[in-house]
């Protein structure tokens, strides 16, 4: 079944701009699905559609089956919301943020409080389930939103750069709860500006670009379009003058790395052995960048040669 | 197809949240909600009652106290039931957690009722504090409860939706003070709540008519004491028909998300 189908949407803001120029997009339920894209590509636009925050220009949005328009409140009792900017009461504390939420909802009271309580201790704010929400810091904040949006038990979470800002150990555990909530069965939707984020959760990807899908795959088929690998080596020390590999080009990072590409088809030992002849032993490597940052590039790069205008 | 029986239970719900969300509002700040309108309102009754009011003599054959404790009710009734709407609604705006509503399957109508019958319940509570206080001053016999009572919470009602489209319009603090400084008090003030309306000359008496404020003070002063410048049955049409106008125009904003959605 679909967790979530756009036919054909479109969005032009009052003052002229257009930010979706008729995106198609399918979302399997249980899917992992991370959607990408560069600043003002429409990410933030297409979810604000889905949610019903932004009106659509035209185009159809359906979320398991229930049609946004003809029938919202079976869509929207479908989903739930992470926005990207931090939209609770500041006033108000952990507990009654997550009741009221539960409440829009028509989540009884007593489910409601037994859901807050849960989610808080996953979430690891059951300790400061009576601070005043504004006293929580950046990661807690983030946080209680993922609680906020979870406590009616959404089919479908959509998440606007749910760890922007957040350090890398409660990133983490983050992304341990949420691979845990999709385990679950929830269909999850990821927008993120961290591909190594997008990388390590999601098995499916849309990559969006001026207000057009321009690459909608399963992550491995999309990893797989990269023909080389590039990597840092560590070394004792880089020589001088470096030595010509015609197979694996290199060049100089520092006096004690070298960066080479090395083509998908090739071993590594191959490398090694090249390296070793001239002398060079590679005490440590890691990959240079995180792979689908190359690939997303890339795609973006060909895109925007391909929407230039002609000279 | 999910049954309206389970749409109007999540409803009810969704209601019962929002109105237990604003009483709680108003209530954890009742310095700024529910005290200064009984500090004013004491301050009116001392200055223009006890003090002036003794020089001005009877009106409508009612002490001067008398005769304006259930105007200076009603203004209390107001701008608070506006004012707390106005505030809450704008204010859930600017902080954006009124997106915590518009992404819930919560109908337009919930929202509005909830919103208002916070206004309602401000506005009821603030009456009382301010009948209270105008007890200590003089006697109120409400010859009429149950005309006291309705006209009450049809005022309530009426300026509790009129905050709600001023706060859906209002893109900053400012305006959400335009209303109730230029228009609100004017028309209070000059809507009978200090004197009759037999002492205005007829022009300014025909004038005066077009105030729709002027028949709920009177329609208030006819529940209290039972006497009013205004047919009653004028009064509670008025405000019936203002409150379904101002009601339907309120959904229509909702509807087509102004003020509020992209």
């Amino acid at each position: 079944m679909t967790a979530l189908a756009i036919t054909q949407l479109t969005k032009t803001y009052a003052g002229g701009k257009a930010a979706l120029h008729g995106v198609d997009l399918t979302v399997d339920t249980g899917a992992f699905f991370g959607l990408l894209g560069p600043n003002g590509a429409g990410k933030s636009t297409l979810i604000g559609i889905v949610s019903t925050l932004v009106t659509k220009t035209s185009g159809k949005v359906r979320v398991f089956g229930h049609d946004l328009d003809h029938d919202p409140w079976a869509a929207k009792s479908q989903l739930g919301l992470v926005p990207q900017e931090f939209n609770f009461n500041t006033f108000e504390t952990v507990s009654q943020i997550v009741l009221n939420q539960a409440g829009y909802y028509g989540i009884p009271r007593r489910i409601a409080r037994e859901r807050a309580e849960r989610y808080l201790k996953n979430l690891g704010l059951w300790e400061r389930r009576n601070s005043v929400s504004r006293t929580l810091s950046g990661g807690m904040k983030r946080r209680l939103m993922i609680a906020r949006a979870l406590v009616h038990e959404p089919r479908l979470l959509i998440l606007d750069e749910p760890t922007a800002g957040v350090d890398i150990e409660l990133r983490r555990s983050m992304w341990d709860f949420l691979r845990h909530i999709n385990d679950q069965g929830t269909t999850i939707i990821l927008t993120t500006h961290y591909l190594e984020e997008a990388e390590s959760l999601c098995r499916d990807i849309a990559i969006i670009d001026d207000g057009r899908i321009i690459e909608n795959t399963d992550v491995k088929t999309l990893l797989r379009r990269l023909s080389t690998h590039a990597f840092l080596l560590d070394v004792a020390e880089v020589p001088a003058e470096l030595p010509e590999l015609p197979a694996f080009p290199l060049r100089r990072v520092d006096e004690n790395t070298l960066e080479v590409e090395v083509p998908r088809e090739r071993a590594l030992t191959e490398v090694f052995a090249a390296l070793a002849q001239h002398g060079i032993t590679v005490a440590s490597m890691r990959n240079k960048s995180n792979r689908l940052e190359e690939l997303f590039i890339r795609l973006l790069a060909r895109g925007s040669r391909e929407g230039a205008p002609a000279p | 197809m999910i049954a309206l029986s389970e749409r109007l239970r999540t409803a009810a719900v969704s209601l019962a949240t929002l109105v237990r969300k604003e009483t709680h509002r108003y209530l954890r700040i009742w310095v700024q909600t529910l005290l200064p309108p009984a500090i004013t309102m004491t301050l009116y009754f001392v200055i223009f009652g006890s003090l002036i009011g003794p020089r001005i003599g009877p009106m409508d054959g009612y002490s001067y106290m008398e005769f304006i404790a259930p105007g200076i009710i009603m203004l209390a009734i107001i701008t608070n039931s506006y004012g707390n709407v106005v505030s809450s609604f704008f204010g859930a705006k600017f902080q954006r957690h009124i997106e915590e509503l518009l992404v819930s399957p919560t109908p337009n109508i919930v929202i509005l009722l909830g919103y208002v019958a916070g206004g309602v319940g401000r506005g009821l509570i603030t009456g009382a504090i301010v009948t209270g206080v105008a007890l200590i001053f003089t006697r109120l016999p409400v010859e009429h409860p149950f005309i006291t009572l309705s006209v009450v919470v049809l005022t309530a009602t009426l300026f509790s939706i009129g905050g709600f489209i001023n706060a859906i319009y209002a893109k900053k603090f400012d305006d959400i003070t335009i209303i109730p400084t230029f228009v609100l008090t004017p028309l209070t003030y000059l809507g009978g709540v200090f004197y009759s309306l037999s002492l205005l000359p007829e022009f300014w008496q025909t004038v005066s008519l077009a105030n729709p404020i002027l028949y709920m003070v009177n329609a208030f002063r006819y529940g209290v004491l039972g006497t009013s410048d205004i047919p009653i049955g004028v009064a509670y049409g008025m405000m019936i028909f203002f409150i379904v106008v101002f009601g339907a125009f309120a959904l229509y904003l909702l509807h087509r998300g102004t003020g509020l959605r992209a």
